[in-house]
């Protein structure tokens, strides 16, 4: 299969001020030097804690962030210097579902306007085969006919997702990254967006760009998965490969730390523990990121950064003693 | 020995514009000391109301217990004076909120915010009790906690904050502590040493822990008893593992199932979740004489929509409160 999206040495970073109005200028990476690639029709994972950079990442990709270095090819093009009507082009192919269905959602606007926008600012279809498409699209995602007049705040929390999820399809996008998209819903409703999520994946081709920080939705997403630890992917590898043998120790404590209800796998697994803190983003120390909380780390940690190796069979890793 | 906390046809009436709707619903409960009990269910089923109660913090003028007793400690707490209470809130039961960055103030230190919850208790001078504070900050694994007692909440990271709430919660030794969705705003690894400390808290001291949850994971790894709750009743009550193995409640059932958890035997293939259609009943149908769950659930009988179905007790002592619980 070919890669849809592939992203090459990305860096996003913000100016941050230290030390009140007249302190050094100084500059956070929050993703630093960042490659991954997306496979058409398939899902990839990004994976981290918070301030890993992974919703950084993504905004990036749909160009809601400015980049400060790197290359994103969609379709073997460089979507990074397109500006003005080609940019416009590329927005129809890359949509987004965010995390919060209660503040990204218009409240002044009927769920159908709300779902058409993006039909609206990007495509020049009559306005009736619009309607149609709209039409169309609230009965893909489980909605019913009558709802499509009624406001955001008449709806629960799932059925509110349910509308983010038709807007991110009315341009026909050939890429949806969903940010976060279950984790502000109840768990039996996040179920049922998940169960959505991969029926519309299979009815359209979509590829799509998971960000989550909860593994359990993750091993169940994805075809794929990239861990991020502090703007760096530390590892990157197939789904299978990732979970039965995970190889970086931040992605093994990462895994041994989420609670299970398998009482087989409570006795086998022993729990990981990463004491302290992550590093103040914006003094990295030398070396390894992760190397003052890792339970492995050597003096060569503390020295030399690892880089992000392949071992051949496509399972990739930075750490010295994977 | 009696247990720490009993509660017994607990009822509790919220008044709302449709009328007054039981928000908790004939509960009853035991708890010994030392023990930890979880509550499991979507939002909106009664968890945080249960708990509330508890610390007799149900809001005032809307919501009152209306039938049923809770007896901590051998003292009725429905019967409690507001002074009683005071007394006993903070000192034999204290409680952790979910979000561990708007429960604490923002104009004071931490360490000032933990001295203060000693000094209501406690009869001792401000320098005893800040020495208190550092002492707890410490207990609760920050590091340097002599240097990191003057930092405001904005300061620290969410682990931290919790930290600190824990550290505050624990100042005067509570017998039972209320954890509200401890860990829900932070990650794992932060929430894998959250669930750490609270056990080796709870080994040293003996204290008996709530732990109020939507994740049967968590469930799992901390309680050793459970109450699965939906629209204010009581869905299935008893040991963990019992209910885990063999859950007798397809509210239950359906909790377990429809999250996707890390098992040890992945496969490549991934079925679809199990889904729980539809919603929790809003408010206005609490309390109708029907088993509440009968909308969503799969095994529904012209028996359930007639009449409330009764506690049936299995092996174990499990408790599940369905018509079918027997052929589940």
């Amino acid at each position: 299969m070919t890669d849809l999206l592939n992203v090459e040495n990305l860096t996003v970073r913000f100016e941050v001020k230290r030390g009140g109005a007249f302190g050094k200028k100084a500059h956070l990476y929050a993703v630093d030097d960042v490659s991954f690639t997306v496979k058409a029709g398939e899902t990839l994972a990004i994976v981290g804690e918070s301030g890993s950079g992974k919703t950084t990442a993504a905004l990036a990709v749909a160009r809601l962030q400015a980049a400060y270095a790197g290359r994103i090819e969609l379709d073997g093009e460089d979507i990074l210097p397109m500006e003005g009507e080609a940019l416009r082009q590329v927005r129809q192919k890359v949509q987004f579902i965010f995390q919060d269905p209660y503040s990204s959602l218009n409240p002044r606007k009927r769920a159908e306007a709300i779902v058409q926008e993006p039909l609206d600012s990007l495509s020049d279809k009559p306005a009736a085969e619009k309607a149609e498409i709209v039409k169309g699209l609230f009965e893909a995602v489980g909605l019913r006919p009558e709802q499509m007049r009624l406001f955001p705040h008449q709806f629960s929390g799932g059925q509110r997702q349910r509308i983010g999820i038709a807007r991110a399809l009315a341009t026909q996008p050939e890429l949806i990254i969903c940010d976060e998209p279950v984790s502000a819903l109840d768990v039996a409703v996040q179920a049922q967006i998940l169960n959505l999520l991969r029926k519309l994946q299979k009815d359209f081709g979509l590829t799509y760009l998971f960000i989550s920080h909860d593994l359990g939705v993750v091993q169940h997403m994805s075809d794929s998965i990239a861990v991020m630890y502090m703007g760096k992917v530390v590892e990157h590898a197939r789904r299978m490969d990732l979970f039965s043998n995970p190889r970086h120790p931040y992605t093994q404590a990462l895994l041994s730390a989420v609670p299970t209800v398998d009482r087989a796998k409570r006795a086998a697994q022993k729990r990981i523990l990463i004491p302290g803190d992550p590093p103040d983003p914006v003094n990295l120390p030398k070396g390894c990121r992760f190397a003052n909380r890792c339970p492995v780390a050597q003096d060569k940690c503390r020295q030399d950064e690892p880089a992000l190796l392949d071992d051949g069979k496509g399972h990739r890793v930075a750490c010295h003693f994977s | 020995m009696a247990p720490l906390l009993t509660v017994e046809n607990l009822r509790i009436e919220l008044t709302t514009r449709d009328g007054v709707a039981p928000v908790i619903d004939d509960l009853s409960l035991n708890l010994n000391a030392g023990e930890t009990l979880s509550f499991v269910g979507e939002s909106g089923c009664g968890k945080s109301m249960t708990a509330l109660a508890l610390m007799g913090l149900l809001p005032e003028k809307v919501g009152r217990v209306a039938a049923g007793k809770i007896i901590f400690d051998g003292e009725d707490l429905t019967q409690a004076s507001p002074q009683r209470l005071r007394e006993i809130r903070g000192n034999d039961i204290s409680m952790i909120f979910q979000e561990p960055m708007t429960s604490l103030n923002p104009v004071f230190s931490v360490g000032e915010q933990i001295a203060e919850a000693i000094r209501a208790h406690q009869n001792l001078s401000r320098k005893a009790a800040w020495d208190k504070a550092v002492e707890l900050l410490d207990a609760v694994r920050i590091p340097n906690p002599k240097g990191r007692a003057v930092d405001y909440p904005f300061q620290m990271s969410g682990g931290q904050r919790q930290r600190a709430m824990i550290a505050m919660a624990l100042a005067c030794e509570p017998k039972l502590l209320i954890a509200d969705e401890p860990t829900t705003a932070l990650d794992v690894t932060v929430q894998a040493q959250i669930f750490d400390l609270l056990t080796d808290l709870q080994k040293q001291s003996g204290a008996a822990i709530i732990l109020i949850t939507h994740d049967m994971g968590a469930v799992a790894e901390m309680a050793r008893d459970v109450i699965v709750m939906y629209a204010g009743r009581k869905a299935e009550y008893g040991p963990v593992d019992a209910i885990i193995e063999h859950p007798r409640h397809p509210y239950t059932q359906g909790l377990i199932s429809c999250v996707p958890h890390i098992v040890s035997d992945m496969s490549e293939e991934r079925p679809d979740l199990v889904e729980v259609p539809g919603i929790v009943p809003s408010l206005k149908d609490f309390g109708r004489d029907e088993c509440l769950f009968a909308s969503r659930c799969a095994h529904r009988t012209e028996q359930c929509l007639a009449e409330r179905p009764p506690e049936k007790p299995f092996a174990g002592g499990q408790l599940a409160d369905c018509w079918h619980a027997e052929e589940l």
